[in-house]
């Protein structure tokens, strides 16, 4: 009993909080103008990517750089399907053939370390980029397609899903065993082997779960672009962006790169279309400080005023 | 009963024959020491068994089943844990953490994550580590890596518990203290086969102690018979 009242107490104030953050994102539409309802959609996009990609590179230290090459693959599932099959149907289809693509990549990959890994994963963006632009200048004879279109609050709303869909299982991963034997995966491998864990079979699933989401992503945020080909679609940035959105929020939290991701996004949006001119070199100097002094993201920033706090008190008293 | 058992166990690194033609077996409940000199292939022989190599020939049978060509996580559900000669600890998970993952993944049959938890707390107890339960590993010092070490195997419930250089590095009174933990684990019930350095230690706990040299299987025996064995002498200190 104590312990149930404890894990209520402790989850109590983040649930909370969460459940009126919630609230406030699923009737947005209803108060809110129609630039922030697309805004939000890019936000969420990135916060999407962000912890999808976190779910696994984060416990385990594995840096993938495939993201992009999933996000696109959801793209372009929508792309071909979208005009004969229901959106939530195609954006579930998206999910699945990501889950299948990351599984088997992650099954031939996964027993590469460090940098080799990193550099496989860019590959296979750069590989399938190439490859579906040959097929598409060769074979159908078009360089791009467009994408069928959906209203604006309805794009919202499938990607407010698939969000609330990732922070849940999220949770439940960390929570559960798996995130424990994930996180010794990235502590020392071979030791969480000969423990009993089958490290394969483990980076393998996750790879292949944290993946539904960015194919998922990709799908919606098709209809919100109409017009598609593959630079855009396979863009390297997609890869880039989570592992540095994660970075700045900091990964030892579930908020942290939510949080990361959200504000980086906002960010970008306000400096490009306040200061256009003065965009990159603002941005640039912004991460350049946050990776100097903030080795441990945004969260690293709240732990430490919570503890400074914290001990001030102790002083007085 | 031998609960352990390898024959014609090879295996090469490029041209050298690490472990070459070697035949042992290990008795249910004994505690059976291994020892040789630098590079003679001890630690490749226990890679082996926990299926951290491959084996080029022969063959490794734990409780007359055959265990070579398994993964090393079915190895340790089957009842093999090991150690390892330089500490393999998750150095930021916290003490307790690092045993739980053992009961929680390690055991045949799997349990709650309440039993898992008790176990490992017990475990602790066990080793003398519950002061540091919160601690990360990383902390800890030498002796208590290994203390964590040997509870993270426990944990994983083994029959068969391989303890590589468990006393290596440890002063005088750690190593005493390694002595005694050892003794308490057979008293579990629980058969060591163990790779060590520290003759004192072997010739002391172990009931039977195997010789490495080259690779090759020179002698085998009771500690007495192992001290005055003129073979295992001058492999030691030269003709």
């Amino acid at each position: 009993m104590d312990i149930i009242r404890g894990i209520f107490k402790k989850s109590f104030v983040p649930g909370l909080i969460s459940l009126i953050l919630l609230v406030l994102l699923a009737t947005l539409p209803v108060y809110g103008s129609a630039y922030n309802v697309i805004l939000l959609t890019a936000i969420l996009m990135y916060v999407i990517i962000t912890v999808s990609w976190v779910i696994f590179s984060g416990p385990t230290g594995y840096i993938s750089l495939a993201p992009a090459a999933f996000f696109g693959v959801g793209i372009y599932t929508m792309a071909i399907l979208g005009k004969t099959l229901p959106l939530l149907s195609v954006v579930v289809i998206a999910g699945l053939i990501t889950f299948i693509l990351a599984f088997l990549v992650g099954a031939l990959t996964l027993r590469l370390r460090g940098i080799y890994f990193a550099i496989f994963t860019f590959g296979l963006v750069v590989l399938i980029q190439q490859l579906l632009l040959f097929w598409e200048i060769n074979i159908t004879g078009t360089r791009g397609r467009f994408v069928v279109l959906i209203d604006n609050t309805t794009i919202y709303y499938v990607m407010l899903g698939i969000f609330v869909v990732l922070m849940l299982t999220t949770y439940f991963i960390r929570r559960s065993k798996y995130g424990l034997a994930l996180q010794s995966i990235g502590e020392n491998e071979e030791a969480a082997a000969h423990m009993g864990v089958n490290v394969t079979l483990v980076k393998v699933i996750t790879f292949a779960i944290s993946a539904i989401f960015m194919g998922a992503a990709g799908a919606i945020m098709a209809t919100r672009w109409t017009y598609i080909d593959p630079y855009v679609a396979f863009s390297p940035l997609y890869s880039f962006l989570p592992v540095l959105m994660a970075i700045f929020g900091g990964m030892g939290q579930l908020y942290g790169p939510v949080l990361g991701a959200a504000i980086f996004a906002y960010l970008e949006e306000i400096l490009i279309t306040k200061f256009p001119y003065y965009y990159m070199l603002t941005f640039g100097i912004i991460l350049v400080v946050v990776i100097l002094y903030l080795p441990n993201g945004l969260v690293g920033l709240v732990q430490k005023w919570r503890k400074g706090g914290k001990a001030e008190q102790h002083a007085n008293t | 009963m031998q609960i352990l058992e390898g024959t014609d166990v090879t295996k090469y690194f490029g041209g050298l024959a690490a472990v070459s033609h070697v035949d042992f077996h290990v008795d249910q409940g004994e505690v059976i020491g291994l020892i040789g000199p630098n590079g003679a292939g001890k630690t490749t022989l226990f890679n082996l068994i926990s299926a951290a190599l491959l084996l080029k020939s022969g063959v490794i049978k734990f409780k007359g089943e055959k265990i070579s060509g398994l993964k090393p996580h079915q190895i340790c559900r089957m009842g093999v844990a090991r150690t390892f000669q330089e500490v393999k600890i998750f150095s930021n998970m916290p003490v307790l953490e690092n045993v739980l993952l053992g009961s929680l993944f390690g055991t045949s049959t799997g349990m709650s994550s309440a039993d898992a938890a008790r176990e490992a707390t017990e475990l602790l107890e066990f080793v003398e580590l519950s002061a540091a339960k919160a601690t990360p590993a990383k902390d800890l010092t030498l002796a208590n890596q290994k203390r964590l070490e040997v509870a993270r195997a426990l944990a994983t419930k083994p029959e068969l518990l391989l303890l590589d250089e468990l006393m290596a590095g440890l002063n005088p009174t750690e190593v005493v203290q390694a002595m005694e933990l050892v003794t308490r684990i057979r008293d579990k019930g629980i058969t060591i086969f163990m790779i060590e350095h520290v003759m004192k230690a072997i010739m002391s706990v172990c009931d039977r102690i195997m010789v490495l040299h080259h690779g090759e299987k020179i002698a085998e025996g009771t500690p007495q018979e192992i001290v005055t064995s003129k073979t295992v002498v001058e492999v030691y200190l030269g003709e």
